[in-house]
């Protein structure tokens, strides 16, 4: 936390699982591994809604939020949460995801404004760079 | 071929002890040919020696540790003739969507030569939720199908002998709700509920551990659990009222010693909490079941089946003194990994799953789930379900690993491996004990940690590329293989919000608003639930309905999480 006072903070990141779907083997791998590469992480635990994830997003001002889902319930939550997080003013915020997610459903995401979907068998290390590369400093 | 090497005679006879061997024949071979890796370990990380001989597993007594199949310690197997008496049980997992489509796949896999049916259900209906509850948006027939009413449940098994097949259903905060669902369907087309085959799944502690469909807290969902104990030993004598579950905890990442240890402590803080009702251990105990993960390490997987059953009967008998040989026979239903599919070169899964599922039978499963190519993309499609089937079938037709009992049983490896299983297990129950058992080591986290742990380690040797995943880490292919995929209709959760409308608008209201009011009060008291929850499915009450009076009464658990 006293590292928000720095002008070079750290990069805060929030790891959620939106849905109903209590995999999250996933999530808690990443977010140790951020945390292990010097990123500020806050993991919200299974099944959060859109609204308690934006909730959070904001209340903790984090650089970037990492949604997990394995559930295929992907499409109406991260509609939902992407469009929470302009109404709050917090569209600039890095949104990318992981989990089951179809090929099919990529350039979906995309347009919703999710900048990388990380899929099964992606390595930590490009998640890891993805975020140091992109957040807005 | 070694006769006349430097005219020794040494060559010419074998080695006398292992020490010799050591010293003449694999001393200098290492000398020329070192070998691949400094240590090698199991799938979960298990110490495996170079050779394992009759002199392994120290203290071992063939008499005492494997006896016969049939009989405790029932290491070879629970039954005298395992499968050369009846196959094991092909059963995949299927449901998606509303009850009538789930109901086409049923039928598709039965006309196929299934034996058994495995419902999956949507999570909305695992956690109490009817469809149109502001939790259920997008989850509606996603990952199983939708259950709200008594209606869907006709649906769902329209066509299908319950007389004849057995179901087993994956449902466990809400599987009172459900099995009555399924009662009350019986009762309506006059099937008697004696002739019931199946299992609800019923298994609360591993959600609270790994699987995430709890709803309450971890006590009155134990009482939920073994109230149905007793309901189902009076009034449903064949059914399996629960299926304890190591499947979710390998799933999210323990080792094998890790699964059968958490898995049999959890069986015996139901076994507790059942004595602690006033039951008699023999009353209900021989129709306990068990389901657990077939991963990638066949043998260390053979070895895991083998000790697990080892462990439970000695349980059993030792700790909670049963005296009907039957309650301590471990009888259990396998699942190969989903995690171990890979989304990259998917037909690969093929051969994992063919790997895991020989694993199975060598271990002597009761019952068996082949998961298909692409589930590490969306859920099946009809023809990848049916190669997993048939998968099983060549298994057991074409292979011949069915025509003998415990075929693996005395390899020295196989029995060091078990042992060394057993072992490690039985430490971590011993943890478990004193800690309180495990709803307090759960309470705790510990039980999380301890898994969380091992999971963090083996994705990180699958990152150092120490631990090798084909087409993931080594052998990848630049141009990714497509699959057809199986989609949901979208459609589908409008449909399915209308019909259960439209339920709610026809039926009766105040049979169901009495029901429900017998069912808090039965909550608030100490009644069995089992028959208050019946009562109101058959008036008409909704999975939702009956879950919400159960929330205001119990309370709603909320997890524990550090990272």
């Amino acid at each position: 936390m006293s590292s928000r006072a720095t002008p070079h903070r750290r990069i805060r990141v929030l790891i959620a699982k939106p849905g109903l779907d209590g995999h999250d083997r996933g999530a808690k791998f990443v977010a140790r591994a951020f945390k292990e590469a010097g990123m500020e992480v806050l993991y919200t635990g299974i099944r959060q809604t859109p609204e308690a994830i934006v909730k959070a997003a904001i209340q903790e001002d984090v650089d970037a939020i990492g949604l997990s889902i394995l559930s295929g319930a992907h499409r109406e939550l991260f509609a939902e949460i992407v469009s929470r997080l302009r109404e709050a003013g917090a569209g600039d915020v890095l949104v990318f995801a992981g989990g089951i997610i179809p090929d099919a459903d990529l350039a979906f995401c995309a347009e919703l404004g999710i900048r990388a979907v990380f899929t099964p068998g992606t390595a930590i290390e490009t998640a890891i760079r993805f975020v140091e590369e992109n957040v807005r400093r | 071929m070694a006769r006349g090497d430097k005219g020794s005679t040494r060559g010419a006879r074998p080695p006398a002890d292992r020490r010799e061997w050591e010293r003449d024949v694999l001393a200098p071979f290492l000398e020329r040919s070192p070998e691949r890796a400094a240590e090698f370990t199991t799938g979960s990380g298990q110490p495996l020696e170079r050779l394992y001989t009759a002199a392994d597993p120290q203290g071992f007594d063939a008499a005492r540790d494997l006896g016969f199949p049939g009989s405790p310690p029932f290491t070879r197997g629970v039954y005298p003739t395992m499968y050369r008496g009846r196959l094991w049980t092909m059963r995949q997992y299927a449901g998606f969507g509303t009850a009538s489509e789930s109901n086409r796949r049923y039928r598709y896999l039965l006309e196929r030569g299934q034996t058994g049916l495995s419902v999956a259900f949507d999570l909305c209906t695992q956690i109490g939720y009817d469809s149109d509850h502001p939790m259920a948006r997008g989850e509606v027939g996603k990952v199983g199908v939708a259950i709200a009413t008594v209606v869907d449940m006709e649906q769902l098994f329209a066509g299908i002998p319950l007389e004849d097949v057995s179901t087993s259903m994956t449902i466990n905060a809400t599987a009172s709700i459900l099995l009555a669902l399924y009662l009350v369907v019986a009762r309506r087309r006059g099937i008697a509920w004696g002739q019931l085959r199946g299992t609800v799944q019923n298994d609360i502690l591993k959600e609270y551990i790994a699987r995430g469909t709890y709803i309450f807290p971890p006590r009155p969902s134990m009482r939920l659990i073994t109230d149905m104990f007793a309901f189902c030993a009076r009034e449903v004598p064949a059914w399996n009222p629960i299926s304890i579950s190591g499947y979710h905890i390998r799933e999210a990442g323990s080792t094998a010693a890790q699964e059968i240890a958490f898995t049999l402590a959890d069986g015996i803080a139901y076994v507790q909490a059942a004595l602690d009702a006033g039951l008699d251990v023999d009353a209900f105990a021989g129709r306990l079941s068990f389901f657990f993960n077939a991963h990638n390490d066949l043998l260390e997987e053979v070895a895991k089946f083998r000790a697990a059953r080892r462990m439970w009967a000695r349980i059993m008998h030792e700790r909670f003194g049963a005296r009907d040989p039957a309650s301590g026979a471990l009888r259990f239903h396998a699942q190969t990994s989903g995690v171990s599919l890979t989304a990259q070169q998917p037909e690969n899964n093929v051969v994992r799953v063919t790997v895991q599922a020989l694993a199975a039978v060598l271990g002597g499963a009761q019952s068996l789930h082949t998961n298909a190519m692409d589930e590490a993309l969306a859920l099946p499609t009809a023809d990848a379900a049916r190669v997993a089937l048939r998968t099983q079938q060549i298994l057991a037709h074409e292979s011949g690993v069915a025509g003998t009992v415990d075929p693996l049983g005395g390899a020295y490896a196989i029995e060091s491996l078990t042992h060394q299983l057993e072992s490690e297990a039985m430490e971590l129950i011993a943890r478990v004990d004193r800690l309180g058992g495990m709803v307090s080591a759960i309470e705790t986290g510990f039980v999380q940690r301890e898994i969380q742990e091992s999971a963090w380690k083996l994705q990180r040797g699958i990152e150092t590329g120490e631990r090798v995943v084909v087409g993931v880490n080594r052998y990848r292919e630049e141009e990714g293989t497509k699959i057809p995929i199986h989609r949901v209709d979208p459609g589908l959760e409008r449909e399915q919000v209308e019909r259960l409308q439209a339920f709610r608008a026809r039926r009766e209201p105040e049979p169901v608003r009495a029901a429900l009011g017998a069912l808090r009060a039965a909550a608030e008291s100490s009644a069995n639930l089992m028959p208050a929850i019946v009562e109101a499915v058959d008036r008409g009450a909704t999975l939702g309905e009956i879950s919400d009076v159960l929330r205001a009464v119990f309370g709603e658990y909320r997890e524990n999480v550090t990272i």
